[in-house]
C-alpha cells in the first residue's frame, strides 16, 4: 500500500446509488458468514464478503459497495475504505484468468524474470495489463508462501509451481 | 521438494509425512487428540505451567516465550477471551505453515482447543492470508469433522466445557500478518497496527483478552502435553526447546521444510548436506538469510567452519535471528544489491502507510535502489541509504520499518564488495576506494 497517486483511482469508481443483487443461494452464504462473529460485530465478514462480491461481480463495483454497506449496516465509504487497502481486491476488471507471478527474492533468484518475459511476449503484454480479448491479465506480486517450489504464479486461486517455460506454456494453453 | 526431519523424530511433520494425515481417522489412528483429552484433565494453571516449562518460543517471528504471553492474560475479566490463530504467512522465505494447514489441520484445531481451556476462551479465529483460499476448505472440512466427533463445540469429549473455531481471510498484506494489524483486519478494517499497550492479552479483538499465536506454534502444543514439558524441552536446548520448522528456499539442491531439533549443529553441515549442497556444484555459497527477510544477511566468512548453531542462541551470536525460520540460500551469481534492493520493494509495497518513517523511507531506499541499478550510483549513497535506515529503525508504529531496514544495514556491512561495484561505477580507479560510510 504504498504511496497512491490521486490518478490510480480516478475514473475507477462510477458514483452510483444502484445497490447490487443477489440470488437467494449467493444470499444464503452472505448470511452464513455472519454467523463466525459476535451479533454486533458484522463488520467482522467485510473481508470475506468483499471476496464474495469480487467473484459474483467480477471486482469490487461500486453497487456491490453498496449492498455491503447496506447490509453490514456501515457507511460506503467504510467499505471503501477496507476495500482499498488489500492488494487482492480489485478495483477494475480483470482478465478472465488472472495471473499474478511471485517476483519476491527466492523466486527471483530462480528463475522468476525468464517465466515473466516468456508469458509476457506470448501474451504481447506487459505486467499489470489484460489482454485484448479479456482472457489473461498479467501481475506481479510479493512472496506467496512457495519459495521451496520457486519458480512460481498464482491463477486466480491455484498455486502452479516450480516453473519452466514448457510447464507455462502448457498451464496457459489449459485456460480456457 | 522435500518434507524431512534431520536429527530427531518428525514430530511437526510426523502428520505432514504420513498419507492422507489431514483425516480425522488417520489423526486419531496416530494418537491425536489424546493430548486434548488429557489437557481438559488438567487445570488451566497446570497448562500454562507445563507451556513455561516447555521453553517453547513463538514460532511467528518474535520468538517471544509462549507460556509468558498466555500468563498476562488476565483470569478474572468478564470480558469474553479469544484465541487467534496467525496463518498469515507472509515472510519472504516462509512456507512451512502452509504445510502444516495443508496436511495436519486436526494439530491446530487440537492446539488450539487445549489453549482455550487454558486461557477460558470459548471462540477461535484462523487468520489465513487471502493466497491461501484452498487451505480455508481443508481446514472448514476439519473443523466438520471435529465438531462431529465432539472434539468441539459444545461440551467438548462431555467435560461441560464449549469452544467453538471459525477460519477468517486477509486479502493480500503482509501488514496483517503483525498481531495488532492482524486484528484490525479481522474486525473488517484496514490493516493498520494498533498502538501497544494496551498488548491484544488485556485488550485485543473487539477489545477483550486475545492470544495470538502461529500456526506452528499452536501446533506444538498438543506434542507438549503428550510427551510433557521437560521431554519436549530437552529435545532442543534449555532456552529454545523442542523441534523448529525451517522453509528452505534458493540455490540448495533440496529445497524444503526441514523439522530441526532446536541448537542443531551446524548450519554448514544443514546447507551442505542435509539440503544436498549448492544447487550448482561449480557455484560456491555467497549469503544466506536465516529467518524470512526480515532478519539480517549473512556472509559465508560469518558460517563456514564457524559451528553456527541453528537456535535462538546461536543464530543470535552468529550474527543474525531465527525469526520465522525462513532460510535463503544465496550462490556467487546473486548481487546483494540487486537482492537488496528487491526485499526493500517488497517492504515499501508492503508499508501500510500509517508513519512517516516508514511510509516515506522505504520509499526512497527503493527510489536510490532504483537510480542505483540503472547505473547512476554514487560513492555516497551507502550513507545515505544507512542514514534513511537510522531514521526507520525503533522510529515507526510497528516493527515493519526495521525490517526493511535491517537487509540494508546488513547487507552494506558484510557485502562491501556488491555495493562498491556499484557505487564506484562512474568515477575512476574504484578498485582503490573503500566503501564511504561513517565508523
Ligand atoms: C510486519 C510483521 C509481519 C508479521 N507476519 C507474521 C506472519 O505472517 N505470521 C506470524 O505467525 N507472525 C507474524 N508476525 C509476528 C506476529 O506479530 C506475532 O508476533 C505472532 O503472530 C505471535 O505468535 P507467536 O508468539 O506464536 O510467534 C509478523 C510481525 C510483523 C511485525
Ligand atoms: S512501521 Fe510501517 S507498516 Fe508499521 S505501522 Fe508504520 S507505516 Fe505501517
Ligand atoms: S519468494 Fe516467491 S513464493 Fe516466496
Amino acid at each position: 500500500m504504498a504511496a497512491v497517486k490521486p490518478s490510480d483511482y480516478t475514473n475507477q469508481v462510477t458514483v452510483t446509488d444502484e445497490v447490487a443483487e443477489f440470488s437467494p443461494e449467493v444470499m444464503d452464504e452472505i448470511r452464513s458468514h455472519l454467523e463466525k462473529y459476535p451479533p454486533d460485530r458484522s463488520r467482522s465478514a467485510l473481508i470475506p464478503l468483499l471476496f464474495l462480491v469480487q467473484r459474483e461481480r467480477g471486482y469490487i463495483d461500486n453497487p456491490g459497495v453498496n449492498f455491503l454497506a447496506k447490509f453490514l449496516n456501515i457507511e460506503v465509504t467504510d467499505v471503501w475504505e477496507t476495500a482499498t487497502f488489500y492488494s487482492m481486491f480489485n478495483m477494475n476488471r480483470v482478465g478472465r484468468h488472472h495471473i499474478q507471478v511471485c517476483k519476491t527474492l527466492s523466486c527471483k533468484i530462480m528463475g522468476e524474470p525468464d517465466i515473466t518475459d516468456h508469458i509476457c511476449t506470448k501474451l504481447g503484454i506487459k505486467p499489470g495489463e489484460t489482454t485484448p480479448d479479456g482472457k489473461f491479465t498479467v501481475s506481479l506480486v510479493e512472496c506467496l508462501g512457495s519459495c521451496g517450489t520457486a519458480p512460481m504464479m498464482q491463477i486466480g486461486f491455484d498455486y502452479h509451481e516450480d516453473l519452466t517455460t514448457e510447464k507455462v506454456d502448457k498451464i496457459l494453453a489449459e485456460c480456457e | 521438494m522435500e518434507i524431512r526431519a534431520i536429527g530427531c523424530d518428525p514430530l511437526q511433520l510426523k502428520r505432514v509425512l504420513a498419507k492422507d494425515g489431514h483425516t480425522l481417522k488417520v489423526y486419531r489412528d496416530m494418537g491425536g487428540y489424546a493430548s486434548l483429552k488429557k489437557a481438559l484433565g488438567m487445570t488451566p494453571a497446570d497448562i500454562i505451567e507445563t507451556v513455561k516449562t516447555s521453553a517453547l518460543r513463538g514460532r511467528g517471528g518474535a520468538g517471544f516465550p509462549t507460556g509468558m504471553k498466555w500468563s498476562f492474560v488476565p483470569k478474572d475479566s468478564p470480558k469474553p477471551k479469544y484465541i487467534v490463530c496467525n496463518a498469515d504467512e507472509s515472510e519472504p522465505g516462509t512456507f512451512k505453515d502452509r504445510y502444516l494447514l495443508e496436511r495436519d489441520p486436526h494439530a491446530l484445531i487440537e492446539g488450539m482447543v487445549i489453549a482455550g481451556h487454558a486461557l477460558g476462551a470459548a471462540t477461535g479465529y484462523i487468520y489465513y492470508r487471502g493466497e491461501y483460499n484452498y487451505l480455508i476448505d481443508i481446514m472448514d472440512a476439519a473443523l466438520a469433522e471435529a465438531r462431529d466427533a465432539g472434539l468441539l463445540g459444545r461440551n467438548i469429549l462431555g467435560t461441560g466445557f464449549d469452544m467453538d473455531i471459525f477460519t477468517h481471510t486477509g486479502a493480500g498484506a503482509y501488514i496483517c500478518g503483525e498481531e495488532t494489524a492482524l486484528l484490525s483486519s479481522l474486525e473488517g478494517f484496514r490493516g493498520h497496527p494498533r498502538m501497544k499497550p494496551p498488548f491484544p492479552a488485556l485488550e485485543g479483538l473487539y477489545a477483550c483478552p486475545t492470544v495470538v499465536n502461529n500456526v506452528e506454534t499452536l501446533t506444538a502444543i498438543p506434542e507438549i502435553i503428550e510427551l510433557g514439558a521437560e521431554a519436549w524441552r530437552d529435545l532442543g536446548t534449555e532456552k529454545s526447546g523442542g523441534t523448529k520448522l525451517w522453509s528452505v528456499s534458493g540455490h540448495v539442491k533440496k529445497p524444503g521444510v526441514y523439522e530441526l531439533p532446536m541448537g542443531y549443529a551446524d548450519m554448514e553441515k544443514f546447507i551442505m548436506e542435509d539440503c544436498g549442497g549448492m544447487l550448482r556444484d561449480d557455484k560456491k555459497l555467497k549469503a544466506v538469510i536465516p529467518g524470512g527477510s526480515s532478519v539480517y544477511i549473512m556472509n559465508t566468512s560469518q558460517i563456514l567452519g564457524k559451528n553456527v548453531t541453528m537456535d535462538y542462541e546461536g543464530l543470535v551470536a552468529a550474527g543474525s535471528s531465527v525469526g520465522s525460520g525462513g532460510f535463503i540460500v544465496m550462490d556467487e551469481r546473486v548481487d546483494v544489491v540487486e537482492s537488496t534492493r528487491n526485499l526493500t520493494q517488497f517492504y515499501k509495497h508492503e508499508s501500510c502507510g500509517w508513519c512517516t518513517p516508514c511510509r516515506e523511507g522505504t520509499d526512497w531506499l527503493v527510489k536510490i535502489f532504483d537510480r542505483i541499478a540503472a547505473g547512476g550510483g554514487r560513492p555516497e549513497d551507502a550513507q545515505v541509504m544507512l542514514d534513511l535506515c537510522d531514521n526507520m529503525e525503533g522510529r515507526s508504529h510497528c516493527p515493519l520499518a526495521d525490517a526493511a531496514a535491517w537487509p540494508i544495514q546488513s547487507a552494506i556491512q558484510r557485502f562491501p564488495e556488491d555495493f562498491k561495484k556499484w557505487l564506484w561505477k562512474n568515477t575512476e580507479n574504484s578498485e582503490a576506494k573503500e566503501l564511504k560510510v561513517n565508523a
